[in-house]
């Protein structure tokens, strides 16, 4: 207790650091699922079903896969580099979470107040984009130390797409910030309350949709996502820059993409679509959607309990339901709602950005590689300045 | 909030720090646990099954090195609209006649690259079609 007296920056934000930790690593695992789920339905499957009811557990004996599979490190590697590139991928992608906040709400950790976020730095922005951009040495380093063809051809390709994209990505966030003029991610989100007009995507006196769309093009070639899977082109390049590593350093590499999913995808959630604030005012009934989403999906589900396709499914359908209908119960009463709602609003949004993410992977073919250079170059570039040019005029002649 | 610049990126260290253990404890327990057997065809490069020839470190294309400097040019001139971007506001026409001759200075280097040919990604092969003798 005496050191909690003495050091509580360190010993709050170590408490804040392992509960994210351990929440955005299991939302990883569950986000492989949620993917190979989407797609399957997408290509008319079931996907992962076997595995605990409904694939839930399948995650966990892929993570048990990966973690007893040989770890092959071939003679010919550079072998430093070759080892820090799966470690630097994964620990810049899970260090870029520090600075995301969740929500506005402070609460209360061994007697400290404190917020719903790691770090409240007020330039978080420039922060963040300086840690993930080292990320794009973990794919040069891989592609390189392989020393194998494919790899390297991949990582070349890669981290010329990577920094190519780069560009449109930051002049697309330079637009909304013309409109909040912050640079804290959490004070981004105070200039958007009040409703879904003040949010950056439809905000006045210029719109930001434009930025919106470019930031997301860019976002998916930043996470090397379809369209822009060029790296990992499986036809052309086998895996890319990942052909020769195996085990928990394979899978290092994708929990770092689908970290950086997320990341993005709270990005896009803070500066666009307005962060954890709600649709509509709270007066007028937003803090009922939760419960209705929730009573549906647990009604709908109970519905299934009564006549399922398969006979496993009996025992699971009615668990999911009544879990479903007593999350909405949770969503009901008052006391929580207070830092709830924000929380739900901001998973909400990001989740379904995520699930974006899947639905085009799920529906457009790759690019080709010139495609993808001159697509960026000369169009996305050009578009995002003019587009930040077009809302500085429209801010200063109206304001 | 926060007051002192050690309350806002002491976090950030630990959370890099706790990063870095858990991706290397990570890679250190698959290391532990995982059996090893090697053989001489594992120990190959992965080509596909076709037995592999010649060195993976070749030359390849300077596009990559052109690329990577352009980049540097054009994200520099990124990273000054952000400050901009925070104190517009308080400039408003200003500033953005300032930014707007700074844009211009920059998409004319901008254009002048496009019409070179630089951002023609396939503009070697063209060029050697052209060369070819008649």
């Amino acid at each position: 207790m005496e050191f909690v007296t003495q050091h509580p920056v360190l010993v709050v934000s170590l408490i804040k650091i392992a509960i994210a930790l351990f929440v955005v690593m299991t939302a990883l695992a569950y986000l492989t699922w949620f993917e190979r789920k989407v797609v399957a339905r997408i290509q008319s499957r079931w996907g992962p079903y076997w595995v605990g009811p409904h694939g839930l557990l399948q995650p966990l004996a892929d993570g048990v896969k990966f973690l007893f599979k040989e770890d092959i490190v071939p003679p010919m590697v550079d072998k430093v580099a070759y080892v820090l590139a799966p470690f630097l991928a994964l620990a810049i992608a899970l260090t870029t979470l520090a600075l995301i906040p969740i929500g506005p709400a402070t609460i209360n950790v061994l007697g400290q107040p404190t917020q719903l976020v790691i770090s409240h730095s007020n330039i978080a922005l420039i922060l963040l984009f300086a840690i993930s951009s080292i990320g794009i040495y973990a794919v040069v380093l891989a592609g390189w130390s392989s020393n194998s063809k494919y790899p390297l051809m991949g990582g070349l390709r890669s981290s010329a797409q990577m920094i190519s994209y780069e560009l449109p990505l930051s002049l697309a966030i330079a637009a909304p910030l013309l409109l909040s003029n912050t640079l804290s991610l959490h004070d981004l989100v105070v200039t958007q309350e009040g409703g879904i007009w003040h949010w950056n995507v439809l905000r006045g006196p210029f719109p930001q949709i434009f930025s919106f769309v470019i930031f997301l093009i860019a976002a998916f070639a930043e996470t090397n996502r379809v369209p822009f899977d060029l790296p990992e082109a499986e036809n052309e390049l086998v895996a890319g820059f990942h052909v020769e590593y195996s085990s928990m350093k394979f899978a290092s590499f994708f929990m770092a993409e689908y970290c950086n999913m997320i990341t993005v995808s709270s990005m896009a959630t803070l500066l666009f679509l307005g962060g954890w604030t709600a649709p509509w005012p709270a007066a007028y009934g937003s803090r009922f959607v939760p419960v209705l989403i929730f009573a549906l999906a647990g009604v709908v589900a109970l519905y299934h309990g009564i006549e399922t396709l398969r006979r496993r499914d009996r025992l699971t359908f009615p668990v999911f339901g009544v879990v479903f209908l007593a999350i909405a119960g949770v969503f009901l009463l008052p006391m929580v709602q207070e830092w709830l709602l924000p929380l739900f609003w901001f998973c909400a949004k990001t989740g379904a950005l995520l699930f974006a993410f899947m639905w085009i992977r799920g529906t457009l073919p790759r690019f080709r590689y010139d495609q993808l250079m001159g697509f960026t170059w000369k169009f996305l570039f050009p578009v995002a300045m003019l587009n930040l040019l077009v809302t500085g005029l429209l801010v200063a002649w109206f304001s | 909030m926060p007051t002192s610049y050690t309350e806002m990126y002491f976090p950030v260290l630990v959370q890099a720090i706790l990063a870095m253990a858990l991706a290397a404890g990570l890679l250190t327990v698959s290391r532990l646990l995982g059996k090893r057997v090697r053989n001489r065809v594992k120990d190959l490069p992965y080509e596909s099954g076709i037995v592999p020839t010649g060195d993976a470190r070749q030359r390849f294309s300077v596009k990559f090195y052109l690329v990577a400097m352009l980049f540097i040019v054009f994200d520099i001139e990124a990273i000054f609209l952000y400050p901009w971007a925070v104190v517009y506001r308080d400039l408003r026409m200003v500033g953005f006649v300032e930014m707007l001759v700074f844009v211009i200075l920059i998409l004319s280097g901008f254009f002048y690259i496009w019409k070179k040919g630089a951002l023609d990604w396939a503009a070697g092969a063209v060029d050697r079609k052209e060369n070819r003798a008649p």
